[in-house]
């Protein structure tokens, strides 16, 4: 089966064995060679990358469902920031008395905040496995409640890419606010360590950018294999004939919510894999330009080819590092000017080009000839 | 108001009320022992003040072929979009056989249940292939789970390729829909309509933009349909519907002004007023 997800897929094949190689070389090369070696990598450049394959996975998490079904998210950095969220509840709670105000049980914003005890949706979040398991559920649950009343009343297209920044943008201000407990403006920061490990240290860091490459590849697989099984055509023919899909028997609300919800986990995975390689979480993961930025990279990689929302979030991020080192002030009109230039010339994206290319070296398929 | 209305539904002794029916069960024969395979009896439709079906009533037997025809804005696809649960009525009674009352299911399940329907503009999805757009429409379990894991088995193959060959597309297996010929989408959508094996097949416009080798081919393939399943053609190609229809039924306004033989139909006074007289 493995074989068959691979074999018709060159373009995802070539970006999932540069994955690899990155994965193999990064750990060699921060841990074992030496820090004058010029084949040395950074520790900044480890966490920089992991951050890009956090983007990746977010990327790919709104190509399953931009690309393959049409449903357009202006929001899904909401399930990224909740995933984000509750690994930083989990880091938070790390911190035990470690903390400015020495408190054992309390984190210092509430102790700050004159808390007498731990808010109840603070509990368990000590527990690891317990942290894992929300950071699929909360994101999905939104998901769920939110596509069930959005699919249900057919909200689609421009509609639905509205209301999802109106989430976003609630999400923020509400997660601005001291009130809700989530350390307001400040958000989540001053970790200590993930289950027991230094979390500034080089080998942790290495193993979170090998963790998150990992499941950046397991997850591409999945949706890989869901978009070449019926499930998949199902969403191609919502997609482009909705009411026709709906006519041939298919209930397309729960398609579209059953992958909703599935991109939302994916989102929060990404989020929650973000937040310990960058050490804070604030509501600005909810801000709506950021989730704006999530589809733009995915309109530069080629939406509707699953790697080219890989590439799409490396390339622009990339760009985006490059750019805000060295040129700050240009980074916006730069993204601007790419978007436009990617609209009007390659609309099928980075990946689009490549098709193309593959297309013209490789014969035409057989059996299609009148 | 509609408390009252509600409570008078209940006091009502001409029908059982409506809690007491059992649910539609597809899983069953549907009840034909009264003839109709569909019956619509006073259904009204109104858009923003627009009568679009007014009090229109209609009986299709089993196994029939009955045209449909009338001028623009006679309700010909109004009436289609509320059998087919696209459009609700505002009023009247739509029942598939005797017991399944259409107008409490969805569009899904209506068309899981057995009615299936072609548009007007011929709709296959573009980016799938021909045997993908068929293998899509195949009646089998179309649940979300299922689909994950789905496997042709031979005797699925062996329909579709049945069909593949029976809507003269057997070369083309691998075509992407899209680029399909027009004639050639209006093909594969009754291929597509087929391969869900409905006992009613709503059939719109089938033979518009098709050349004249391809109409004739296409009625052919509508006739021998009839007995197996129930095939009921809105057409605006007088010649076709001439060629084919044993029975004809016209509609203007949302409602039935005429319904019989060709002969009959066309030598009616009104009739020949409303439609015919428009085209000579």
């Amino acid at each position: 089966m493995l074989t068959r997800l691979l074999l018709s897929d060159r373009g995802g094949l070539i970006v999932l064995a540069l994955l690899t190689a990155l994965i193999i070389y990064v750990p060699i090369g921060n841990l074992l060679l030496p820090a004058d070696s010029p084949l040395h990598v950074s520790t900044f450049t480890v966490t920089l990358l992991g951050k890009f394959l956090c983007f990746a996975l977010l990327a790919l998490a709104i190509d399953l469902i931009w690309g393959y079904a049409g449903i357009l998210s202006l929001g899904h950095g909401a399930f990224f920031g909740l995933g984000g969220y509750v690994m930083g509840m989990y880091l938070t709670r790390q911190i035990g008395d470690r903390g400015v105000y020495g408190n054992p049980e309390l984190p210092d914003f509430m102790v700050f905040m004159n808390y007498d005890s731990l808010p109840w949706y603070w509990q368990g979040f000590d527990q690891f496995w317990f942290a894992l398991l929300m950071v699929m559920l909360v994101p999905g649950l939104l998901a769920l409640v939110f596509g069930w009343m959005a699919f249900r009343s057919r909200v689609s297209g421009v509609y639905f890419a509205i209301i999802t920044q109106a989430l976003v943008f609630a999400l923020m201000l509400a997660f601005f606010r001291n009130e809700l407990g989530f350390g307001g403006n400040n958000g989540l920061t001053d970790f200590k360590d993930i289950l027991g490990f230094d979390i500034t240290a080089r080998q942790t860091r290495v193993t979170l950018f090998v963790i998150s490459g990992l499941c950046l590849i397991g997850a591409y697989l999945i949706c890989r294999y869901i978009i070449t099984s019926r499930f998949g055509r199902v969403l191609m023919a919502i997609r482009d004939a909705e009411s026709r899909t709906r006519f041939a028997g298919y209930q397309v609300e729960s398609y579209k919510l059953w992958l909703f919800v599935f991109s939302a986990m994916l989102a929060g995975i990404a989020g929650a894999l973000y937040v310990p390689q960058v050490g804070i979480i604030n509501p600005g993961e909810f801000s709506p330009i950021a989730s704006i930025e999530a589809v733009l990279w995915v309109a530069v990689g080629g939406r509707g080819s699953l790697f080219g929302a890989i590439i799409g979030a490396f390339s622009v991020n990339g760009a985006k590092t490059w750019f805000t080192t060295v040129y700050p002030e240009v980074w916006l009109f730069a993204l601007g000017i790419l978007f436009v230039l990617v609209t009007l010339f390659l609309p099928r994206g980075i990946a689009g080009v490549f098709r193309t290319l593959g297309q013209w070296t490789s014969r035409k398929p057989k059996g299609d000839e009148q | 108001m509609s408390l009252l209305k509600d409570t008078r539904a209940l006091m009502r002794r001409d029908q059982v009320f409506d809690f007491m029916l059992p649910p539609p069960d597809f899983e069953q024969p549907v009840d034909l022992s009264h003839g109709p395979i569909l019956y619509l009896e006073d259904v009204s439709v109104s858009f923003d003040g627009f009568r679009a079906l007014n009090r229109l009533n209609l009986a299709v037997d089993a196994g029939e072929l009955r045209c449909i025809i009338g001028p623009n804005g006679a309700g010909k696809t109004t009436m289609m979009d509320v059998i087919t649960g696209k459009t609700r009525a505002d009023e009247g009674q739509i029942y598939f056989g005797q017991r399944i009352d259409l107008q409490k299911l969805s569009e899904y399940q209506i068309a899981r249940g057995g009615i299936g329907r072609k548009f007007q503009k011929p709709t296959v999805f573009e980016a799938l292939t021909v045997f993908e757009n068929l293998e899509l429409s195949l009646a089998s379990d179309k649940s979300t789970w299922v689909s994950l894991g789905f496997q042709l088995s031979a005797q699925q193959k062996e329909r579709l390729d049945y069909v593949l060959g029976l809507i003269g597309l057997g070369a083309l297996p691998t075509r992407l829909a899209g680029a399909l010929s027009h004639g050639q989408k209006q093909w594969l959508e009754i291929g597509m309509l087929l391969m869900q094996n409905p006992m009613v097949l709503l059939v719109d416009e089938p033979v518009a933009g098709m050349t004249a080798e391809e109409t004739e081919r296409t009625a052919e393939l509508l006739t021998s349909l009839s007995g197996r399943h129930t095939v009921i053609v809105v057409e605006h190609d007088m010649a076709f519907v001439r060629s084919i229809a044993r029975r004809v039924t016209v509609l203007h306004q949302g409602s039935v002004l005429a319904e019989g033989s060709m002969d009959r139909v066309s030598g009616d006074p009104r009739v020949i007023e409303v439609y015919l007289g428009e085209e000579a």
